[in-house]
């Protein structure tokens, strides 16, 4: 029942995300045909604004962009008229995902355990040392990790591809370069979940009772200490899922998150209207997602 | 342990942060690199002509793409420039976009998560759906619309055209508050958090008793008492923002040739990688200041944050 209201208080959240962005991208100077080859006459440029409704006042224009959005469409965009932005998010989408998805899972599988090893060994040097590889995870930028991967894993070392989206092996350097950075968030927050969560009662009562002390952080604790996590991971992956500008630009991959910017830069205000709706619509649904998994993970967390 | 009772929350923090060795690194770090930024001009005018000629930031030689040596430190660009000269001149616009970004980010954050903290209900509700809406928009979108709108402001404008200098520094300077302008969320966030559990405390409410309004505890109780928290968020916050004007740069809307920041020199680096021959040196060394400065900023706000955390003793 809390869950259907939270899906229904979604609705108003979302209009009122696309109309800021409908209103962000149209007040911004500029328009999506400033670019094209040929300065248009302005009678050329009269007709072609008149044929996307570009002349209307701006409230009539996102009137009409609900209406088609009613039936799922999103718009032609304006700078690749060819496209539309449903095409658009159908082609670069499931790179994006696939590419955020992997990265993901690269985060947790590096972070959980390496967060868990510096909690057990708290204050012990693998702690130390887990500790400064997951701050420094978190300082090197993916425009600094990505061209250095390429440098020595690529060029130097030929042992993975370039560039480019083909194979699995062409996917390990760009799911490292954009999943590090998140390996260290989630083994600095694990780590201290999992100190906070071993020093709270309920553990203190079980080590009382006799439980052994790799049940107990294993059981006991580590449930506990996922909740951080998992609040994390929903903005995380929303981020990580719609694509990042830096690793698809650098590794050519055609995801996206290069057409994000791209159509920021471009006033394309189509497709930036309809990525930026995407990404809210994952981020509200995994943020509900993130409190459905509370419900499962801690008990005593409930829902009114 | 009854000299530690005399003690102030301040004196308290202060002996907790000295015993943080990766947080005193940090500082050091920070200063020295400071002292470094401030120096290095000096050191450049006075060491005499020739000195300055090799290494001055702006000075362009026949020596391109020369490795790293006695001379260049950090070797040359494609313009024959030194790195080293570069990277502690880009220096000064990736400290300054954090700090005045950061700043910025703490008055908008504090003041937004304070009224909504303090004065609740209907106002905090309404403050903090705002907050919201803005996480739920990919911030890239406002950062290039309010760069655009601004830039294209500056060029009509007809200042600019009296004194090109001028423009290249407000332009800067815009790009500092825009900066700062779009990194206040979370602050906000954390900062309402710490006010809704200040306004209950016995304190405040005596002060309240005795007939003070709003403003004056807000400004007198609640803000002072806050501060902490608040700064280590700002040190936590600068890698962010000097982060998202790499970034900018990246995309060419950031700091504009002949001035540098960090952003800029690594994407030279990165623009020069060919099969053929590695420039190792262009990417390596900005890279390496870079991530060595975000490591101190992260140990240091770590630090604060432990020294602060009364919970933590």
């Amino acid at each position: 029942m809390y869950f259907l209201r939270r899906l229904f208080y979604a609705v108003p959240l979302l209009l009122v995300i696309s109309a800021l962005a409908f209103a962000l991208v149209h007040l911004a100077p500029g328009g999506p045909f400033d670019s094209d080859r040929a300065p248009a006459s302005p009678e050329i440029e009269r007709n072609i604004k008149a044929k996307y409704h570009l002349d209307e006042p701006i409230w009539k224009q996102y009137g009409r962009w609900l209406g088609d959005l009613t039936h799922g469409d999103f718009g032609v965009s304006l700078k690749y008229r060819n496209f539309t932005v449903n095409d658009i998010i159908a082609q670069g989408l499931p790179v994006s995902a696939t590419l955020g998805g992997l990265a993901f899972c690269f985060a947790m599988a590096v972070g959980l355990p390496v967060g868990f090893l510096t909690a057990a060994r708290r204050g012990q040097w693998q702690d130390y040392i887990g500790g400064f590889f997951s701050v420094l995870a978190v300082c090197i930028p993916n425009f600094v990790l990505a061209p250095l991967l390429m440098l020595v894993f690529a060029m130097k070392i030929k042992l993975f591809p370039v560039a480019l989206w083909e194979s699995p092996w062409h996917m390990v350097l760009p799911v490292i370069a954009l999943g590090l950075y998140f390996a260290g968030k989630v083994s600095r927050i694990f780590r201290d979940s999992m100190i906070a969560a071993a020093q709270s009662e309920f553990i203190t009562a079980a080590r009382a009772k006799g439980l052994g002390e790799t049940t107990l952080l294993f059981k006991h604790a580590f449930r506990i200490a996922l909740l951080p996590v998992v609040s994390y991971s929903g903005p995380m992956l929303a981020d990580l899922l719609t694509g990042s500008f830096i690793i698809e630009n650098f590794f050519q991959i055609p995801g996206i998150g290069v057409s994000l910017i791209n159509s920021s830069l471009n006033r394309d205000y189509t497709v930036v209207v309809g990525l930026s709706l995407l990404y809210a619509i994952l981020l509200v649904g995994l943020n509900l997602a993130v409190d459905f998994a509370y419900t499962l993970l801690d008990p005593r967390v409930k829902y009114e | 342990m009854s000299e530690q009772l005399h003690q102030s929350p301040g004196q308290r923090a202060w002996r907790r942060f000295k015993k943080n060795r990766p947080a005193v690194f940090g500082a050091w770090f920070l200063i020295l690199l400071l002292a470094a930024i401030c120096l290095w001009p000096v050191v450049l005018k006075i060491s005499g002509s020739g000195f300055a000629k090799v290494h001055a930031p702006d000075q362009l030689s026949e020596k391109q793409f020369a490795p790293p040596s006695a001379q260049h430190w950090f070797g040359t660009d494609v313009h024959g420039r030194d790195v080293f000269s570069r990277t502690l001149y880009g220096a000064q616009i990736s400290l300054l976009v954090g700090v005045v970004g950061a700043v910025v980010s703490l008055i908008i954050g504090v003041l937004w998560g304070a009224v909504a903290g303090y004065i609740g209900g209907r106002v905090d509700s309404v403050l903090m759906r705002i907050v919201d809406v803005l996480y739920s928009l990919p911030s890239v979108i406002f950062v290039i619309v309010l760069i655009s709108t601004l830039g294209e402001m500056l060029k009509e404008s007809h200042f600019i055209h009296e004194s090109p200098n001028a423009a290249g520094a407000l332009r800067v300077t815009l790009l500092f508050v825009g900066l700062g302008a779009i990194s206040w969320l979370t602050m906000a966030r954390i900062i309402r958090g710490q006010v809704l559990s200040l306004r209950s405390r016995a304190f405040v409410e005596a002060s309240r008793t005795l007939g003070a309004g709003a403003g004056r505890i807000i400004f007198h109780h609640i803000i002072p008492n806050i501060f902490g928290v608040a700064i280590t968020y700002v040190t936590l916050t600068m890698p962010a923002i000097i982060l998202y004007e790499s970034f900018l740069s990246y995309l060419g809307l950031g700091v504009e040739p002949p001035m540098a920041s960090w952003g800029t020199l690594i994407y030279e680096g990165v623009s020069q990688i060919n099969p053929i021959r590695i420039y190792w040196w262009l990417l390596v060394f900005p890279s390496a200041v870079l991530v060595t400065t975000l490591l101190a900023l992260n140990f240091l706000g770590d630090g604060l944050r432990d020294a602060w955390d009364v919970k933590s003793k």
